[in-house]
């Protein structure tokens, strides 16, 4: 049962009062413009046993994300295609409130938006990893470790997944006698588009995107907006308690596409230069 | 979502027969559940929703409790005989995640202020679903909040919008979300104008975008309606009494 939550940061209200003075006269306590995100470092490629890897670190939150290709049964009702899975969790390590056990809803919203916003904008052509239609298909897991957590987790586990797909070296299975072998080569992942998530969030009347932790315990409400290669939305998720109006969405979604673009580049960019 | 096959016919009539902007018939009856302290049941199309408010009242564990507001907690749960092949009971990540953005939709509409340290919990059991049962949810959770009494600053009111046959058609069913191009809920305070809900699969540009946002907006003001007469009908009779009463 969903239930009304406390944050689990606890911010004094001095610090609380602080920033929302800092807000109300166009700063953020770390000295950011509204619409500028934090440093952004992918590293590739880090994790051999994978057959694709990303480290990423969004100011301090760091998310290491894996993919392991399998094969298996297709989904139902889609039976031509490979099967996708992107899952996420919160380790122990990452931050002093997270205790180990199931998930709880937040991190099934998260791992639920990084989905979609890979499975939505159709990034990998799944039709093209089916070995026996209807029967075997390639089943990519991508599995995403949040190790340290310091706000806007979405965007940041969102990063490591693409860079970690993007990366990816897709094993070559083969049938043989009615078995599936490996047959030792790779090739890379049809990938079709590149999707960039952007969090914004609302706290008063300002809207800032890349939160960090400090900045989510006093926001309003939040809104991740993802955008494909060619501009266009999607998925969009809006979360926590509060509202936004019908304007702040829509500059939400317009920053979300000229700051997605931006970190396109650049995720093309670091992408190459780890390779 | 690649669609494979036309959606709406050379007529303008989609899969049950609606044109791009209608809504799915919409039927609400309010107090149907004789312990809850607020109740509705919602026919939205052929989902059959019912929703029932219990609160304000302890919270249990006591640590939950929050000392300057009312603690909302919320269920949304699918009946395993409410889809084509039987649901597992348990719940799924998918009401896990269903039932906090509902959640996070009423939130805004309730004056949890007025209650600190008490709980308002909200369970919505969907018996037969069809394409878009958490806007219905929400629906049918707004006007049991309002029907147990408890203090709001507005309705909330739910409806998607999406892409089909690259048209931009409102409220989306069950066919249409699983084969269509774009679905997006969406859940709106009427008289505040704020969204409290918004999600969004599929790809639109900003075009549709915008006009599915608006679309949906519209929906949500005939469902406002809706919800309105069911209220005024359980509590006044009918409209014209309440008139009658306000003058």
């Amino acid at each position: 049962m969903s239930s009304t939550r406390k944050s689990t940061l606890i911010i004094e209200n001095l610090r609380k009062q602080q920033m929302k003075e800092l807000i109300a006269s166009g700063k953020r306590l770390d000295g950011r413009l509204f619409d500028e995100s934090r440093s952004l470092n992918i590293q590739v490629g880090v994790i051999k046993k994978a057959n694709g890897s990303a480290w990423v670190k969004l100011g301090n939150t760091e998310v290491v994300a894996g993919v392991k290709v399998e094969t298996g049964e297709p989904f139902e009702g889609l039976e031509n295609k490979g099967a996708l899975i992107v899952s996420a969790e919160v380790l122990p390590t990452a931050s002093p409130f997270i205790e180990p056990g199931p998930p709880d809803e937040e991190t099934i919203e998260l791992a639920r938006v990084v989905d979609r916003g890979i499975r939505e904008s159709e990034m990998i052509d799944l039709e093209k990893l089916a070995l026996v239609p209807g029967k075997i298909v390639y089943v990519i897991f991508v599995d995403c470790s949040i190790i340290n957590s310091d706000g806007n987790l979405f965007d940041a586990t969102s990063y490591a997944a693409v860079a970690a797909l993007l990366t990816a070296k897709i094993p070559i299975f083969e049938m043989k006698d009615g078995a599936v072998i490996d047959t030792g080569k790779t090739k890379e992942a049809p990938i079709t588009t590149l999707p960039i998530s952007i969090t914004t969030v609302r706290l008063g009347e300002s809207l800032l995107i890349d939160p960090t932790s400090e900045e989510e315990a006093c926001m309003d409400s939040r809104i991740t907006v993802t955008t494909n290669s060619d501009k266009f939305f999607t998925a969009i998720q809006k979360g926590s308690s509060g509202f936004f109006t019908l304007e702040q969405i829509k500059n939400a979604t317009e920053t979300a596409k000229v700051k997605g673009e931006e970190l396109r580049r650049k995720f093309k960019e670091m992408i190459n230069l780890g390779q | 979502m690649v669609q494979t096959r036309s959606l709406i016919d050379e007529n303008g009539k989609r899969t049950d027969g609606r044109v791009i902007d209608e809504l799915r018939d919409v039927k609400i009856g309010v107090g149907i559940i004789k312990n809850a302290d607020g109740s509705a049941f919602i026919e939205f199309g052929k989902n059959k929703i019912i929703v029932a408010v219990y609160g304000p009242r302890e919270v249990h564990p006591k640590h939950m409790a929050l000392t300057d507001k009312c603690v909302l907690r919320c269920r949304y749960h699918m009946s395993p005989f409410s889809t084509d092949t039987r649901k597992n009971p348990a719940p799924s990540r998918r009401e896990v995640e269903i039932s906090k953005v509902i959640r996070e939709a009423l939130e805004p509409a309730i004056i949890l202020e007025d209650y600190p340290r008490a709980a308002i919990d909200v369970f919505i059991e969907v018996l037969e679903a069809d394409g878009g049962s958490r806007c219905a949810g929400i629906d049918a959770a707004s006007v049991a909040l309002a029907d147990a009494g408890i203090n709001m600053r507005d309705m909330v009111s739910a409806c998607a919008a999406g892409k089909v046959d690259d048209k931009i058609v409102l409220d989306i069913n069950d066919t249409e979300d699983k084969e269509g191009g774009a679905d997006m809920p969406i859940a709106y305070l009427p008289n505040l104008n704020q969204i409290s809900l918004l999600q969004l699969d599929g790809i639109l540009d900003s075009t549709q975008f915008n006009s599915c946002i608006d679309n949906a907006i519209k929906g949500c003001l005939k469902i406002y309606e809706i919800q309105r007469t069911a209220l005024m009908q359980k509590y006044f009779g009918n409209e014209k009494e309440m008139e009658l009463k306000e003058e």
